[in-house]
């Protein structure tokens, strides 16, 4: 019984810490999809984590703090499109001057606004999102199995975690059954088609670029007002990278999206849960060699060596409509 | 990458443009000083000031503007054939390792005139071997170099805080770091050289690893526009189509670019812990790699450039030290900002005020532009 509770927990916390890379992962779909590559997942994620704690903390309101992480986050999805869809820019400089501009923005205005060594003031309750108590979570603790499993698993969490995994099927249907999802993936596997057809390809990119911020800043917001009650500085820690090796592990699919971002989840939590007790056969296993699983498994994958990534076709290639 | 612009006179092309574009860079992060309540202009004078005010600002400078002319040149090397590698930041921190073994086995016994060449070759060969797997991997299997490279970033400072905080560490000691090198594997310091013009200097980390990077910068300048590797890979870099009618094997010029690359990032190791700290510590290259591509766009991919770039950013870092002391609202997290803006502006944004400078042009001589064809030399 102990093992079982102690899968549980892990399985828990599984789901905790894969809700950022999912947020990221469908971020990185929309705007891939689109034929935008962005590297700056992991800036526009922190970005939104600063506005949103700092916003929360300011106006008094989990929600408010929530808009303003979004409206940032798209606002540098902005800057991305401006440069890299309007000007044509390398779209991967681009990402990388988010990255930075977003690392050192969040920390020399959180130290002028808050005094606090580059933190926001710690979140009081109703500022951040509380874990939501299923209907029956309680009742059910009991029963052997499934109870903790309803009730520790399943219940708890806060909102953005339901809407995070309710994003997948959405993300799904938008892309694959709607028209803007088929325009969305033609630009990026063939945009002179889409053009020739009258539509914008532009405008079609800063929509999809739209979508990606508005994800990596609940993203951000999940980061700083539900796993941590408040900002840290570089407190995504790499998190917008694991995505974007989680966005090519699933080939550029919402639901294995899910899955890829679940595994490296689990490759998480089961690192932070061993440290240093050995496991059965292998025996003790360095936390770094957990730590990186996700990047070796993502390089064997590009390799080849597990199916193949095949990119959409139109990705990091700028869209001239006249030579 | 051609241009789809008339021809600009080429002071204009490598001047002026460029010079457009750093300002821009520079009015945004003033802006951002004021937000944050500061004077822009008197920030920009304490950085100055702090920079090249006094002897060991300026050692300090030339001390960091080493690093950067490495970090540069291995960006800049790879950009010619075409590749982004992004992997700058995890083949110097990986380099480390080969520095380490060598300096803490030779330097007990070997002065430090024989440990140096020795490190030289251990931090290249091993900055070109972790280069190695994602270009042979982009050459072989097409994948792409730039999600490799990050995720052997990744990699790169996984292995190495395994090895530090257990392998590498002195028994019984607690910080995770290698044990202190002896006067073996200690470089001697450049700091007589600012002292010649009569300027003093308290204890600055400036040593030889400066006129490594200055002859390295030499000899990339020679490998990219004398030889006929540099011809190769300029080629591929600007259209692979045209290298492989011509003949150029594109698996070799991948591996042979990446390797270089590699090797220039991890000589970069040497300054920081051959001339400085003289041990490995977790994190000791602390982002230098990504500064590194600031330095080669602002430089534009060219030796001369890249050290000029290199020293501009050696002194925003050692400036930006001295800011933090005067302004309490300014972190030395500014310099990171200003990184990327300049990597935005001068980077991504490259072609935006392009078109304006010419209207501009043309209004003086109408026959300078439009009249001539394309020439296709661009960036």
């Amino acid at each position: 019984m102990d093992i079982f509770i102690a899968i549980v927990q892990i399985l828990d916390s599984t789901i905790r810490l894969s809700v950022p890379l999912l947020l990221a992962c469908l971020a990185g779909l929309f705007s891939e999809r689109a034929g935008v590559f962005d590297i700056g997942l992991e800036g526009k994620m922190l970005v939104g984590a600063f506005a949103g704690a700092a916003a929360a903390s300011v106006m008094h309101s989990a929600l408010l703090g929530l808009g303003m992480a979004i409206l940032i986050s798209v606002a540098f999805a902005m800057i991305h499109g401006f440069a890299s869809i309007t000007h044509r820019g390398n779209q991967i400089v681009s990402g990388v001057a988010i990255n930075f501009i977003a690392a050192g923005s969040t920390i020399i205005l959180g130290q002028a606004w808050f005094s606090q060594g580059g933190r926001t003031p710690a979140l009081q309750p109703g500022e951040r999102f509380e874990g939501i108590i299923l209907p029956g979570a309680n009742a059910v603790r009991e029963v052997p199995i499934l109870g903790p499993i309803y009730s520790e698993l399943l219940s708890g969490h806060s909102i953005l975690v339901y809407f995070a995994f309710a994003m997948v099927p959405f993300a799904w249907w938008v892309l694959f059954r709607t028209r803007f999802g088929l325009r969305l993936r033609a630009v990026g596997e063939n945009p002179a088609a889409v053009d020739t057809a009258g539509i914008s390809v532009a405008w079609l990119r800063y929509r999809a670029l739209i979508c990606t911020g508005v994800l990596t800043g609940v993203a951000g917001a999940y980061l700083s007002m539900v796993q941590n009650g408040g900002f840290v500085k570089d407190m995504t820690a790499g998190k917008g990278y694991i995505a974007l090796a989680a966005l090519i592990f699933a080939k550029w699919k919402p639901v294995n999206a899910m899955f890829a971002c679940l595994l490296f989840g689990f490759l998480d939590a089961a690192a932070i849960r061993l440290q240093g007790s050995p496991l059965p056969i292998v025996g003790k296993v360095p936390v770094q060699f957990m730590q990186a699983m996700p990047y070796v498994l993502t390089v064997i994958l590009l390799a080849g060596f597990i199916g193949k990534a095949i990119p959409p076709r139109a990705g990091g290639v700028p869209y001239v409509k006249e030579r | 990458m051609s241009t789809p612009y008339a021809k600009l006179p080429a002071w204009a092309d490598y001047g002026l443009i460029p010079l457009i574009n750093l300002s821009v860079a520079f009015i945004v992060a003033g802006f951002v000083v004021m937000l944050v309540g500061e004077n822009p202009f008197r920030a920009a004078v304490i950085l100055v000031e702090g920079a090249f005010g006094k002897g060991t600002g300026i050692a300090f400078t030339l001390f960091y503007a080493t690093t950067f002319i490495f970090t540069g040149l291995s960006v800049a090397v790879a950009a010619h054939c075409g590749l982004f590698n992004i992997g700058t930041e995890g083949q110097a921190y990986i380099a480390g390792l080969g520095v380490a073994v060598v300096c803490l086995t030779f330097d007990t016994t070997l002065p430090w005139w024989l440990t140096f060449p020795l490190a030289i070759v251990a931090a290249a060969a091993v900055g070109a071997l972790w280069a190695l797997i994602p270009a042979y991997l982009q050459a072989k299997r097409g994948s792409h170099i730039v999600i490799t490279t990050i995720m052997f970033n990744f990699i790169a400072a996984s292995i190495m805080v395994f090895l530090l905080v257990g392998p590498l560490k002195p028994a019984g000691s607690q910080a995770p770091q290698t044990r202190n090198f002896l006067a073996g594997a200690e470089l001697p310091k450049l700091n007589w050289i600012i002292e010649l013009f009569g300027a003093k200097i308290r204890s600055a980390p400036l040593n030889v690893c400066f006129l490594l990077a200055l002859v390295m910068a030499f000899l990339v300048w020679l490998l990219i526009w004398r030889t006929k590797l540099g011809y190769e890979m300029r080629t591929y870099g600007h259209s692979p189509k045209a290298a492989r009618y011509a003949g150029i094997s594109e698996t070799r010029i991948i591996i042979i670019a990446m390797m270089i690359s590699g090797a220039l990032a991890g000589m970069m190791t040497l300054n920081p812990v051959m001339g400085d700290q003289h041990n490995v510590a977790i994190d000791f290259v602390s982002g230098a790699g990504f500064v590194g591509i600031a330095v080669a766009l602002m430089g534009r991919l060219h030796p001369v450039g890249i050290v000029l770039a290199a020293i501009l950013f050696g002194m925003l870092y050692q400036g930006g030290a001295e800011l933090a002391f005067e302004m309490p609202a300014i972190s030395r997290d500014m310099i990171v900002i200003i990184q990327g803006l300049v990597i935005l502006f001068a980077g991504a944004l490259e072609h935006m005020f392009r078109p304006y400078v010419q209207a501009l042009f043309a209004s003086f001589s109408p026959r300078s532009v439009g009249m001539e064809a394309v020439k296709g030399k661009g960036a």
